[in-house]
């Protein structure tokens, strides 16, 4: 493998409280994240993912181990301005990330704050808001606009930094059905069209689901690394971590229990249709 | 069937003889039952929050009346103050609006507010607590020291510990994980069966509302296009999906299955029906 974007060498993180180190949050977590791939991140509440997200940009420094970014070790303060530029990062809460009264204003936040010429800020907001579908928009004021819509102008002020990745930590659960498909289609169309790679934190199985590949998280650990189509076969392992499957999975598992011969691995609403189509026909 | 809640030709203007006038609900006209659990699904901006906090008299009718088992709930002060006790709402995050020193007396607020005495407030707020599995120990910390999915429960806790009769709940399990969905969902089950309390529950998610509730209300764009039960509501298939709805995932493979040309029933919406149809098209008969 080249030169991954991110790479977790024995992380291990604990939060210091008056002084005293707490059970760690991440224990020994060594992982590589390929250039331009698009890879999901799932776990309960307190498994450790939101943790580990926070530290693809250095937001936090390991307590043990190295986090290093296209190569640059991220507890090197020197380097913490290339760290960010090279990793974006995206919240859960839209109306928490956005500054300015007007969407364009908004996205030019971040170019303005390294310094970039006007000319070629107007161009790469331009771009920004074109990438996420938000280009009619540029002259709006964000509070008027729905969850998705402020979420995507969100997106396009991390793009507008040109990262070569993004990392989103849950950018959709305050979001409704038509919010998040918004989301996703954007983060989709960045990692295939424009080559960004993507790490998605998230507890919503479907969306995990749509990602090349998936991590799961449970007690600051990775336990289960593979396709999502691999990952979710193993109901009882996800169950045994508080997490579920796809009700797809859920549903051809539960009827291979009843002794039908049907695959694990349906995670789309046409998959399983198909593989009950050929049981029933 | 008895009526608690009942909305009578509900209409509401928000900024009303300004630019900015817009119609949040228009000639809503329904009623809940007692001891119903009903569902209320829409897309956000669709007005299903409007007319929620119109239950307990947070917002007051444009024109059109909400009556409280039988009675205006405007008609006096005192009976719209009197309906706020007996109509708890949680509001969507309501982790975010805990503001006292303790667990303990950020859940007696509540109670403390409707005059209660000593005795009475300290056996809701230990009552409440309990309710939603928050153990006597947490009760004297600070809140801000509790994980997001125990400060939830703080805050469900708060409204349940004035003892509502019709508690209403918006979204309350947007953001939590697969567990913490389904220990806050058996929360509300067990105050809905303990107290025979009637239970209105605001979701994005058709799935948590397919396996949850008697009755579905539809919320869009300040109508109400369909209410009954999960499976008369699904049945409209199509539609919802144009209204940005759409359906439960079970639905929608038993639509690909017949679309494929397999005669079987489409209504389905849960895991364990669609379980069932499969089995019994096999003549296997569920075990």
């Amino acid at each position: 493998m080249e030169r991954p974007i991110i790479k977790t060498d024995h992380l291990t993180f604990s939060y210091h409280t008056d002084g005293e180190a707490t059970p760690p949050v991440l224990t020994d977590v060594s992982l590589e994240i390929a250039d331009g791939s698009f890879v999901a991140v799932l776990g309960h509440n307190g498994s450790g993912k939101s943790t580990l997200a926070k530290h693809m940009n250095a937001i936090l420094l390991p307590t043990g181990g190295k986090v290093y970014v296209d190569g640059l070790d991220t507890s090197n303060e020197d380097l913490l301005l290339d760290v960010r530029r090279t990793v974006g990062m995206v919240f859960q809460n839209p109306d928490n990330q956005i500054v300015a009264n007007v969407v364009e204003e908004d996205v030019a936040f971040a170019p303005e704050n390294l310094g970039i010429p006007s000319a070629e800020i107007r161009q790469r907001v331009d771009e920004a808001l074109a990438a996420v579908g938000m280009s009619e928009f540029a002259t709006h004021a964000p509070h008027l606009l729905s969850g998705g819509q402020k979420q995507r102008v969100a997106i396009a002020g991390v793009i507008a930094m040109r990262p070569r990745c993004i990392v989103l930590d849950e950018p959709t659960a305050m979001l409704d059905p038509v919010g998040r498909a918004e989301v996703m289609r954007t983060i989709k169309t960045l990692n295939r069209k424009s080559g960004v790679t993507v790490v998605l934190i998230t507890h919503h199985m479907d969306e995990a689901a749509q990602a090349d590949r998936l991590i799961v998280m449970a007690g600051g650990h990775v336990v289960a690394d593979g396709t999502p189509k691999t990952v979710f076969s193993d109901v009882e392992g996800l169950r045994n971590v508080g997490l579920t499957v796809p009700d797809t999975v859920e549903l051809l598992y539960e009827l291979r229990q009843d002794g039908l011969d049907l695959p694990l691995d349906a995670l789309t609403d046409d998959e399983c249709a198909n593989a009950l189509y050929k049981l029933l026909a | 069937m008895e009526t608690i809640l009942q909305l009578e030709h509900l209409s509401h203007i928000y900024s009303a003889g300004t630019p900015f006038e817009h119609s949040a609900l228009v000639d809503v006209d329904f009623s809940i039952y007692r001891g119903e659990y009903l569902g209320i699904i829409g897309r956000t901006g669709s007005g299903k929050s409007t007319l929620i906090q119109h239950f307990n008299g947070l917002l007051k009718p444009t024109s059109g009346r909400v009556l409280f088992e039988g009675k205006d709930i405007w008609e006096t002060k005192e009976r719209t103050r009197a309906t706020r006790f007996r109509v708890g709402l949680v509001f969507q995050y309501p982790e975010y609006q805990l503001f006292e020193e303790t667990v303990y007396r950020d859940i007696s607020f509540g109670p403390r507010n409707m005059g209660l005495d000593d005795t009475e407030v300290d056996r809701r707020t230990r009552d409440a607590a309990a309710f939603v599995g928050l153990p006597d120990a947490v009760l004297q910390k600070s809140p801000f020291e509790l994980s997001g999915g125990q400060k939830r429960r703080v805050a469900i806790a708060g409204v349940i510990a004035m003892g509502p009769s019709v508690l209403v709940l918006d979204e309350p399990t947007a953001g939590l994980d697969p567990v913490g969905v389904e220990s806050i969902l058996s929360n509300i089950r067990d105050y809905h069966q303990a107290k025979n309390a009637t239970i209105i529950l605001v979701s994005h998610s058709m799935e948590e509302v397919a396996r949850t509730v008697d009755r579905l209300v539809v919320v869009s764009d300040g109508h109400i296009p369909f209410t009954g039960t999960p499976r008369e509501v699904f049945s409209h298939g199509a539609e919802l999906e144009n209204l940005g709805l759409g359906l439960p995932q079970m639905t929608r493979v038993f639509h690909r299955l017949r679309a494929l040309g397999v005669d079987i029933d489409p209504s389905v919406y849960t895991i364990a029906q669609a379980r069932a149809a499969i089995l019994a098209k096999l003549g296997k008969g569920a075990v």
